[in-house]
């Protein structure tokens, strides 16, 4: 490849469900998109979300009185008030229009069989009749952390079918896309973005696109946990890392970082919420069903924060099952018997199959928590504009937008992929329309010169230093073991200073290959020290929160603390720094005042201001600490009261 | 693995070639690991690259058989590496790329390419009807059709077909299993406006069904076990049908 520059009206950096529905947004638009992938866009990992996609269609007897006012109040708990509250209540009531969106794009969602159905419910089996009239409609299975069931579904595949139908869309629309190419780089002036540099995974070499807007959907960050995370091979925080090298985007609660209940031991490979949702048991070494005592009223479907902590701590209490691989618990779904197991969990079959040699409607799946989303990510206003620069954009789980808070609902990251795309590709639209692509083309040699400098150094770097893998799997090591489930302020300083050791060792590594095109050592050692810096955020994000809550779980300060930390992390760090700079803005406009969530701790530091106190100045201290301004004003989409209609 | 017995070395014999070094040359290498318990061809091809040869090319995403990326020649059958125990295999194990799709470097192909214009060619996305309506209810569908789309959906496009046919490796634009079975999911779709008639092209030259050479091997190594001679049946059924019924019509 010889292109040096390219341009368009609006570059999308990531090819998953996100991604592309933005993409398609503004392509519809009528503007010119490219859409960068590192791989084909349908092995994005998208494709590996399983159980679910919450929306409150209300379609069967276990989801009547359900609705996006119902919907919105079960993410701000699951969130433990983490998340904004206005972006949650925009996700709950288009959620219902994405979902149906995806049934138009040709999603085959399970529908509703009108007449006699068995479930699974808490343990028994039970027998309910659906309404006929509903027979044909989406149908919902139950999930954690919610008061209905909402789950849309398509077997245990559902984040494959949603993709591949999202894809199609992108195909129909002619829109661009480079796969195996990553964005190494953003091109900016300080105040404005203007594209991003490029490396492409086919030849090495590097290129730049100049764009009116950009989009950044490159997914969590879950690598930075190493073998311990059941995230992809390709979620390593790329475009987050290349925001934050920027040093005037801000990252957002970094540090709420989740892990799954279920992951198979030892690999990490998801076992979907599904399983759980649709009548599946956690037990311990004795055969216990320990979450009927230690939840009695949502038992396994507590939020996923909750339940990862109670299999953490039966496991820390000598109740695992031991392996070579260290304890793990059981997940138990023989009961639910093998039609249903080969037709509405058929991956969750396959993935026994295949990775544990076992048949599930005789055995019991070896489970453990492992982490699986980042709740963190480019902070951005309810546009999805990062915070910091113009032109850039953020979008599902790279973005911080924040509808989760501090802890994410299952089923609620594959609808705010679709929702999020929908809402800001728009917003995305309507910006690359009214702005120009001029400017200092400086700008964008000088970074696509600085690109090619740090491959070449990296290349020319010889001597004793350490293996970049060696450095990952350390990364990971300290990730998991101190910055994991259970946090502390002691085991933190120490992944503090021994992360800052590995940033040192990183700069001293040497690479062994020095083949030319691709080279995979130097595509991995490119994203290393991206990953460490975003590690360190975590980790000091973590280290400054003396308050536990949702995922983020001190044991010195085990209480959460709506008095002190009703806040959101913000973290700024230059490439060239040597220390990221924090700090909090309000969570946002609240209208559910704090409180006890219906599962986990019902114990709590109060807040002492009122809510009129604390909205007062909200809107002012995010624009003071860099949120540029919303389309519509801060607050408008929020239906103040509603949810006390609906509240239990 | 048997637990009573010493490991086993495992002797790899892994196909090599960088097409952006013009000094390299076709051939292949040698390497030896000691096999450990569930060892897959994941864990066994990232430990051969971190600890022997850092500049093996080879692709993994999802490593849980979800994502399709990686795909190879396992001893002369395409299979999915991340899901392949070695166990199941011999001490000698032959790895190299799936063949009828571009060379990207050793183990990596291009099939992105491929099935980038297999969809476009095929017009692979929902043909609507009418034009979504934010604020209507979802069109009914019966959840048996649902079941037997989702059946069709389930291809992760691997390639291991591709790789497997014998008509594909001839020809570039020939379907394939993996073709085939999309443009029948189409065909299925009651919300998919084109008609059998429509299709007819697509489906019934020798690009499509009928130049199909009957190896079925597609159908032994798809690693999601998808009813390939199923989905041929059904489209040499409507691909006549449409002949007969364009016949009444004109």
């Amino acid at each position: 490849m010889t292109e040096r520059l390219l341009a368009t009206d609006v570059l999308v950096i990531g090819g998953g469900l996100a991604g592309e529905r933005a993409a398609i947004e503004a392509a519809a638009a009528g503007h010119d998109v490219i859409i960068l992938s590192l791989v084909p866009p349908r092995r994005s990992h998208s494709c590996a979300a399983q159980g679910g996609m919450q929306a409150a269609l209300a379609n069967c007897v276990k989801a009547e009185g359900d609705g996006p006012t119902v919907h919105f109040l079960d993410t701000v708990r699951g969130s433990d008030w983490g998340a904004d509250q206005e972006v949650a209540n925009i996700f709950a009531e288009e959620a219902v229009v994405a979902v149906r969106e995806l049934a138009h794009y040709g999603v085959p969602w399970t529908r509703v069989r009108g007449g006699k159905n068995k479930y699974f419910i808490k343990g028994d089996e039970v027998e309910i009749d659906e309404a006929l009239e509903n027979d044909g409609l989406i149908m919902h299975r139950d999930f954690g952390g919610t008061a209905k069931w909402r789950a849309c579904y398509a077997a245990a595949g559902t984040g494959h079918a949603a993709l591949y139908a999202v894809d199609s869309e992108v195909v129909r629309l002619g829109i661009t896309v480079r796969d195996r190419t990553e964005a190494v780089a953003l091109i900016h002036d300080g105040s404005r973005c203007l594209g991003a540099i490029v490396r492409c995974l086919r030849t090495g070499a590097h290129f730049a696109v100049m764009a009116r807007a950009t989009v950044i959907a490159t997914g969590g960050y879950g690598r930075i946990y190493g073998q311990y995370t059941s995230n992809a091979t390709i979620n390593e925080g790329t475009g987050a890392s290349i925001a934050l090298d920027t040093g005037v985007v801000a990252l957002g609660n970094m540090e709420a970082v989740q892990f799954h209940p279920t992951t198979l031991s030892p690999s990490g490979i998801l076992v979907t919420e599904g399983c759980r949702g649709d009548g599946g048991y956690l037990l311990d070494k004795n055969l216990n069903r320990f979450m009927v005592e230690r939840e009695p009223e949502k038992q396994e479907l507590a939020s996923r924060d909750v339940v990862s902590r109670h299999m953490a701590q039966v496991m820390r209490d000598g109740d695992g099952v031991d392996s070579p691989y260290g304890p793990h618990l059981w997940l138990d779904i023989r009961h639910l018997g093998e039609e249903h197991l080969r037709t509405k969990l058929l991956e969750v079959w396959d993935i026994c199959r295949d990775f544990v040699g076992i048949n599930p409607a005789e055995k019991l799946i070896p489970v453990r928590p492992t982490q699986h989303y980042s709740m963190g990510g480019i902070r951005v206003n309810k546009d999805g504009q990062a915070y910091g620069l113009a032109g850039l954009f953020a979008v599902g789980e790279a973005a911080c937008w924040d509808m989760h808070g501090f802890n994410r609902l299952g089923g609620n990251s594959l609808a705010e992929t679709l929702v999020a795309g929908r809402v800001v590709g728009q917003r995305v639209a309507e910006y690359a329309a009214g702005t120009d692509l001029r400017s200092n083309t400086g700008y964008v040699f000088d970074a696509l010169a600085q690109a090619e400098q740090t491959a070449a150094d990296w290349l020319a770097r010889s001597g004793a230093g350490r293996s970049i893998y060696e450095i990952r799997d350390d990364m990971g090591e300290i990730m998991m073991h101190k910055v994991g489930i259970f946090r502390n302020g002691d085991e933190l300083e120490q992944a503090v200073a021994e992360l800052g050791q590995l940033l040192d060792d990183c700069d001293h590594a040497v690479l062994r290959c020095r083949d030319r095109g691709v080279n995979p050592e130097l595509a991995f050692a490119l994203r290393l020290k991206g990953m460490l810096r975003l590690s360190m955020t975590v980790a000091r994000g973590a280290l400054a929160r003396t308050e536990s809550r949702g995922a983020h779980y001190r044991m010195d300060y085990p209480l959460r603390n709506d008095r002190d930390w009703l806040s959101r992390t913000l973290v700024t760090w230059a490439a060239d720094a040597s220390e990221p700079v924090f700090s909090y803005e309000p969570t946002g406009i609240i209208d559910v005042a704090p409180g006890y969530r219906g599962y986990g701790a019902d114990e709590r530091i109060e807040m002492t201001a009122t809510l009129e106190e604390h909205n007062a100045d909200v809107v002012e201290q995010q624009a003071r600490l860099g949120r540029l301004q919303t389309t519509e004003e801060m607050g408008t989409r929020l239906r103040r009261g509603a949810w006390q209609d609906v509240a239990r | 693995m048997d637990k009573s017995n010493k490991a086993r070395r495992l002797r790899f014999e892994i196909f090599r070639y960088n097409p952006e070094d013009p000094g390299s040359a076709p051939h292949t290498d040698i390497f030896e690991i000691e096999e450990t318990e569930f060892m897959t061809l994941y864990i066994a091809l990232n430990q051969i690259r971190e600890q022997h040869d850092t500049g093996l090319q080879f692709d993994f995403a999802c490593r849980s058989a979800i994502c399709g990326s990686c795909g190879m020649m396992v001893n002369g059958r395409p299979a999915l590496a991340c899901r392949t125990l070695t166990s199941d295999l011999p001490e000698e194990i032959r790895l190299y790329p799936l063949p009828a799709f571009k060379l990207v470097g050793d183990l990596s192909v291009d099939t992105g390419t491929w099935f980038r214009e297999m969809a476009e060619r095929t017009e692979a996305w929902i043909h609507e009807r009418l034009a979504f309506d934010p604020d209507a209810v979802e069109q009914r569908m019966s959840d048996d059709i649902a079941a037997a789309i989702y059946e069709g959906d389930r291809c992760i496009e691997c390639g291991c077909c591709v790789a497997s046919c014998g008509a594909a490796n001839l020809d570039e634009e020939f379907l394939a299993g993996a073709g085939l079975n999309r443009v029948a999911r189409f065909m299925m779709d009651p919300r998919d406006a084109r008609s059998d008639a429509d299709w007819y092209e697509v489906v019934a030259g020798d690009k499509g069904v009928f130049g199909c050479i009957g190896m079925m091997a597609c159908a032994d190594v798809c690693p999601k076990e998808l009813p390939l001679l199923d989905v041929y049946a059904y489209l040499r059924r409507k691909a006549l049908g449409a002949r007969f019924v364009k016949k009444d019509a004109g």
